[in-house]
């Protein structure tokens, strides 16, 4: 079961790097709410596979800080190309996705893994 | 005498054993008139002066002689809950047999026995025993031993069985009894034999343990009929114990194993993939040598504790088979999947996941010994050369193969690949390094800072990871010595994890190591009882709790079905998380007679609590940290 996660995960990224938007000559994004983000993030489902910090794990890759550019990731998020369920409007709104990427982008950057003792051995 | 003539009159001392006395109703198919006068069990039979012909006790059991066979053998440990079926042999293991080689251990369900013997074998190199009823107790044993079948790994099962219909105790003794009680797993064990007399089982025990330990190994089953256990044996009755010789495994074809060496010398990218490979510490040793004198990347699934993490020729963090244009497998339970990928999508659909022509070497056993209902065999892989052999006894003459056909200028090539795979394995550790510390303050605690903050305690003492999850292990830590992993289920049957941490506990028990299990909490929910077993013998293991309260994997599969019909995404946790009331794993472990600590939710909490369970485990004791985790 691990091998098949990560296979799919492999897969993810993949995929993802695949989803780069195309160039921007298109709407604005909408502006998103980190804090309803959060939420939805949680809610939706999309912790399971990302973890509630979008920091990646075994099941699906890092997404946070610097997820996708915002109409990549909608493509993407509508029309996954690897394993990764798919979320119609019908479930989340252009809306819903602009506040969760908005939360992915507030998240903090890790400080310098040379000065973390417990990552440098 | 022989055992024609011994068992002769081994069955008429049964008889005289078992004569009625005066005024009692014969144990006989004849036709029956009213009900004896006097009841066995009545209180004028209880207190009135004794018959004088009846004979009430005896001072040697079939059971004993066999216990003798299975002392011959070298069971050290037997796995039980106790059941009456087996009471016979269950007396005989800790009075005649001394309850030592084999000692009986003490377990709260059969599953914990059976998976205990999974995880012990597979660091012990050979199998210990489980005791069960032929029925509720095969019963309950039974996705462990599945499991075990999966995973290749030998477990001695004895189950417990009253054949003769006429010798039963109405009621409970019926209902646990059989006609052919391996019938139920025998699509899934190697070989079951119900002996019917203690020559027999005495040929069959030994030959079930051969069976047992030859690759591709599995759990083998003997049924021991109660008749045979507790019959009396004569105090000077002598029955032959048959010489027991474990077959060398099977190597490698010499012409084969000669091709497979030009393919590999000739390749420009040769990628080395190993699961189930290494059956004893030389099996990582000879696939370091391999891997050096091809300068070859391997990639190590999780199977067995196949290669150093951080050799300069690790890949497995990349899994780069992209690039191969020969892929030697070694051992791998579905190397089609290795060479596939499967899009699980409203429709499924597959793609190559390596280039048109890629060749293709597979040395495997499986290839000796498939059965057809259970599935576990895989989708069926297009192969180049297949050897069917056992993948590490096969390594020694294939490293001297490739060393031969070896000349100057491939050895050049070796090392100007050798270098280029060393910079990629150094830099996946730092990419490991750096994904790690991503969220690294967050609470949940995630299961990255969990497994480096195991490592900061761990590090310097002699170590072992006897079960884990999740991976973030493996890409941390520095596993060099080959008992530092035990591999994982094989069947992917949950509630393997803890048991089979227990088992492997105990065998790294006398070589004074530490055991560490990452635990989780579904799966320790099926049979919590075993952290009793370990607490009451004394079976030090560190468990840390990777506790994600849900049965994630499946919640992530139920979250799939949602978005794929596009109603309720938000509901996707029913039926799958274990919260409202959570677990608190700490009051369930100290519950059991352990040390522990938690639930723990502030990652800053996490390493001293692990500093002090270590303390007890040091003791000699088992103990538990309970961490709320991000789910993986």
């Amino acid at each position: 079961m691990a091998r098949l996660i990560l296979i799919a995960a492999i897969v993810v990224v993949a995929g993802a790097v695949r989803a780069q938007p195309p160039p921007t000559s298109q709407p604005a994004p909408p502006a998103g709410d980190a804090d309803r983000g959060k939420t939805l993030f949680a809610r939706n489902g999309c912790y399971q596979c990302h973890n509630y910090e979008g920091q990646g794990g075994a099941a699906g890759p890092r997404i946070a800080p610097n997820p996708l550019p915002f109409r990549g990731f909608t493509a993407y998020v509508r029309a996954p190309r690897g394993d990764m369920p798919p979320y119609t409007v019908k479930v989340m709104s252009d809306q819903d996705l602009a506040d969760v990427h908005a939360y992915l982008r507030s998240r903090a950057r890790p400080r310098d893994v040379s000065t973390n003792p417990l990552l440098s051995r | 005498m022989n055992r024609r003539g011994f068992l002769k009159r081994a069955s008429l001392a049964g008889a005289a054993a078992l004569a009625p006395p005066a005024g009692v109703e014969p144990q006989s198919p004849a036709p029956r008139a009213a009900a004896p006068a006097t009841p066995i069990m009545s209180a004028a039979a209880e207190t009135s002066p004794p018959p004088d012909v009846e004979i009430l006790t005896t001072d040697r059991t079939g059971s004993d002689f066999m216990v003798d066979v299975l002392k011959s053998i070298g069971l050290d440990y037997i796995c039980a809950n106790p059941g009456s079926s087996f009471r016979g042999i269950h007396e005989s293991v800790i009075n005649y047999g001394g309850n030592t080689q084999p000692e009986l251990l003490t377990c709260c369900h059969e599953e914990s026995s059976v998976a205990m013997g999974h995880g012990y074998a597979k660091v012990e190199g050979k199998p210990l025993g489980v005791f069960a009823h032929g029925t509720v107790g095969l019963q309950h044993a039974a996705m462990a031993i599945y499991n075990a079948w999966c995973d290749r790994v030998p477990v001695y099962i004895m189950l417990g069985n009253q054949l003769d219909a006429t010798m039963r105790r109405p009621g409970a003794e019926w209902a646990h009894s059989v006609q052919d009680a391996a019938a139920m797993v025998r699509d899934f064990t190697k070989w079951d034999d119900a002996p019917i007399s203690l020559p027999h089982f005495a040929e069959s025990a030994v030959r079930a343990y051969k069976i047992a330990m030859t690759p591709p190994m599995a759990p083998v089953v003997l049924v021991l009929n109660a008749e045979l256990q507790e019959q009396p044996l004569a105090a000077d009755a002598r029955v032959a114990i048959p010489k027991l010789a474990i077959p060398s495994p099977p190597e490698g074809d010499s012409r084969a194993v000669a091709e497979a060496a030009r393919l590999l010398v000739a390749a420009e990218h040769p990628v080395i993939v190993a699961d189930r490979l290494a059956r004893t510490p030389a099996g990582m040793a000879h696939l370091v040598e391999l891997a050096e004198a091809l300068q070859a990347g391997v990639v190590s699934q999780s199977g067995r504790m196949n290669f150093p993490t951080r050799h300069p020729l690790n890949l497995s963090q990349a899994r780069a088979i992209a690039d191969a244009d020969v892929i030697l497998a070694l051992e791998v339970g579905d190397l089609w999947g290795v060479l596939n990928t499967f899009r699980d999508q409203l429709h499924r659909s597959t793609r190559a996941n390596v280039k048109p022509g890629t060749k293709i070497i597979s040395i495997t056993s499986g290839d000796l010994y498939v059965k057809a209902n259970y599935q576990d065999f895989q989708r069926f892989a297009e192969v180049d050369l297949p050897i069917a052999a056992d993948g590490e006894a096969t390594l020694p003459a294939l490293v001297d193969a490739v060393r031969r056909a070896t000349n100057a200028d491939r050895k050049r090539v070796f090392e100007s690949r050798g270098a280029k795979l060393a910079e990629a394995s150094r830099a996946a550790l730092e990419r490991a390094r750096l994904e790690a510390s991503y969220a690294w303050d967050a609470s949940p605690v995630t299961t990255a800072r969990l497994c480096a903050e195991l490592w900061g305690q761990i590090r310097n003492e002699d170590w072992t990871l006897v079960n884990g999850t999740g991976g973030w292990a493996q890409r941390l830590w520095n596993f060099d010595k080959p008992y530092q992993w035990n591999g994982g289920s094989g069947g992917a049957g949950v509630g393997y994890g803890a048991p089979a941490a227990v088992g492997a506990a105990l065998a790294h028990k006398r070589h004074g190591r530490l055991a560490v299990n990452i635990q989780a909490d579904g799966d320790l929910m099926y049979a919590p009882g075993v952290l009793w077993t370990a607490a009451h013998h004394r079976i030090p293991l560190l468990s840390v709790m990777h506790n994600n309260r849900a049965y994630h994997q499946e919640l992530m599969h139920v979250q799939k079905m949602c978005n794929r019909h596009s109603r309720g995404i938000e509901r996707g946790r029913i039926g799958s998380e274990l919260v409202d009331p959570p677990i608190d794993y700490a009051k369930v472990a100290q519950g059991l007679g352990l040390h522990a600590e938690g639930p723990i939710t502030d990652p800053n909490e996490v390493g001293p609590a692990i500093a002090r369970a270590m303390a007890s485990v040091k003791r000699g004791e088992p103990a538990l940290v309970d961490v709320v985790c991000q789910p993986r």
